[in-house]
């Protein structure tokens, strides 16, 4: 009897099955086994002095310009900081999703610089899906401006190279974090205050507050900066707004530079002794290549 | 004791009814949408949505994946995702249904209508979706529909700074061509 009524059951449940089917519930099956990568672990390409992992779509060119002020705490007669200031003015274009091109020029000490991203890994969910996302950063820069006088007797002197590695992860909708490894071998350098090889570690983070504004914090750790050294690791905190085409990031950082060259290696003041500097990055997107036809 | 057998049988016999089922699925699809505004037209289109339409009960369902969709400028499709249909959270946009007047039998395209809930957003509303209907070959469907979503009815806020440059219902065209599993 028991038997009997175990087959009751069970075709019972053939049955439910075969009428019941959902055919919704089979979709989610369906779409179970597609990868999906994750899109805007940052909303800029700089988190706040330094890169992220973020880039230009194919086809989008970006406009960058960023201003740095003097330190805030030099008072009202230089308005804290508002009369001297420093402008990158950049260009960042992407020659497709995974790969992009800048160049820039920074009043602070006269630097131009050019650099090259790629995107190697796309954080993904799904089969065969990365945790990370992480972007190569090469960049080379030549610096006009002679520190101390006599440093320099051939152009190339004047030459930097940097090379990152940019990995982030984006742990929720609100929060995400990046690392960055970097290291940056200057030609020629006055020896009293710098290194020609400098290895950093950068942190950064964001947290969005609401859909169209976010925190921002980074930090590089030089790794072997020379005894004595004049300068400080770098610091900053930032608030990213969004708006349609733009994104306005208003920072505080204890630096005047905006490339790595000038913020990892010679950042010249305390954050925690009056040395923060106020200054924004303004970015305007253009699409030059429409996407869809 | 004659009840059981009785039941059984009657069971059983529900059992290879599943085996008639007439499902299709969707081997090809796009699924676009068009926002006109005072400043910019807004239009964007995706490939990979997949459907399902079960023939024998009439059901249809499908489901498009919000980040799919493909914009002229990647600032508007970042934006999309991001501030308006808040993809991480709601990646998909779902239709569960039942179609109302297909003739199987019948040559041509048929006007028809799929009666169900409409999901996008984390918003369920019970829609109406007027189409079209035709049984290609055999073993070949194709299924169409144009309707217009209400931004406010599935509450995508859209910042009063852009109201001129998006529009307040967008016209959304869903094709599938279904076949026969």
């Amino acid at each position: 009897m028991n038997s009997r009524i175990g087959l009751l059951f069970l075709l019972s449940i053939c049955a439910m099955q075969s009428y019941g089917q959902d055919l919704l519930a089979e979709l989610q099956q369906e779409e179970k086994k597609q990868k999906e990568y994750t899109i805007a672990t940052f909303k800029s390409t700089r988190i706040i002095n330094g890169h992220s992992v973020e880039m230009k779509g194919a086809g989008e060119l970006e406009f960058i310009i960023s201003h740095r002020f003097g330190t805030i705490s030099s008072g009202s007669y230089n308005l804290f900081g508002l009369d001297q200031s420093y402008i990158r003015i950049g260009l960042e274009y992407g020659i497709t999703d995974r790969l992009g091109v800048g160049l820039g020029r920074s009043s602070f000490n006269k630097i131009y610089d050019a650099y090259v991203k790629y995107k190697l890994l796309r954080q993904s969910t799904g089969p065969g899906s990365s945790p990370f996302t992480v972007t190569a950063f090469g960049s080379i820069n030549i610096q006009d401006f002679e520190q101390t006088p006599g440093t320099y007797s051939t152009y190339m002197d004047r030459a930097s190279y940097i090379g990152q590695l940019l990995i982030a992860r984006k742990f929720s909708p609100k929060f995400s974090a990046q690392i960055t490894p970097t290291i940056i071998h200057t030609n020629v350098v006055d020896q009293s205050r710098l290194t020609n090889d400098q290895a950093a570690m950068g942190i950064g983070a964001r947290y969005k507050l609401t859909r169209s504004l976010a925190i921002n914090a980074e930090y590089f750790y030089r790794i072997n900066p020379i005894a004595n050294t004049p300068y400080y690791n770098s610091l900053g905190i930032g608030l990213d707004i969004e708006t349609g085409g733009h994104v306005f990031q208003l920072v505080l950082s204890n630096t005047q530079g905006m490339i790595e060259r000038t913020f990892v290696t010679e950042t010249a003041d305390d954050f925690f002794d009056g040395g923060i500097h106020f200054g924004f990055n303004i970015t305007r997107a253009f699409q030059l290549k429409k996407k869809t036809k | 004791m004659k009840k059981f057998w009785l039941s059984t049988i009657v069971i059983a016999l529900m059992v290879p009814a599943s085996t008639f089922a007439q499902k299709y699925a969707a081997t090809k699809s796009v699924v676009s949408f068009y926002s006109h505004a005072t400043i910019e037209d807004i239009k964007a289109a995706t490939t990979t949505s997949i459907g399902l339409a079960d023939l024998s009960t009439n059901a249809v369902a499908f489901s498009i994946t919000i980040k799919d969709f493909v914009f002229d400028k990647n600032l508007m499709q970042e934006h999309f995702n991001e501030k308006y249909m808040e993809s991480e959270k709601y990646p998909k946009a779902t239709f569960q249904g039942k179609i109302e007047g297909f003739d199987a039998s019948k040559k041509g395209e048929q006007a028809v209508k799929a009666v169900g809930k409409l999901t996008m957003h984390g918003v369920t509303k019970d829609v109406e979706l007027p189409g079209t209907m035709e049984a290609i070959t055999d073993t070949s469907l194709s299924i169409k529909t144009t309707f217009t979503v209400k931004l406010e009815d599935y509450k995508i806020k859209i910042p009063q700074v852009l109201w001129q440059n998006i529009a307040e219902s967008i016209e959304v065209k869903v094709d599938f061509t279904l076949v026969k599993k």
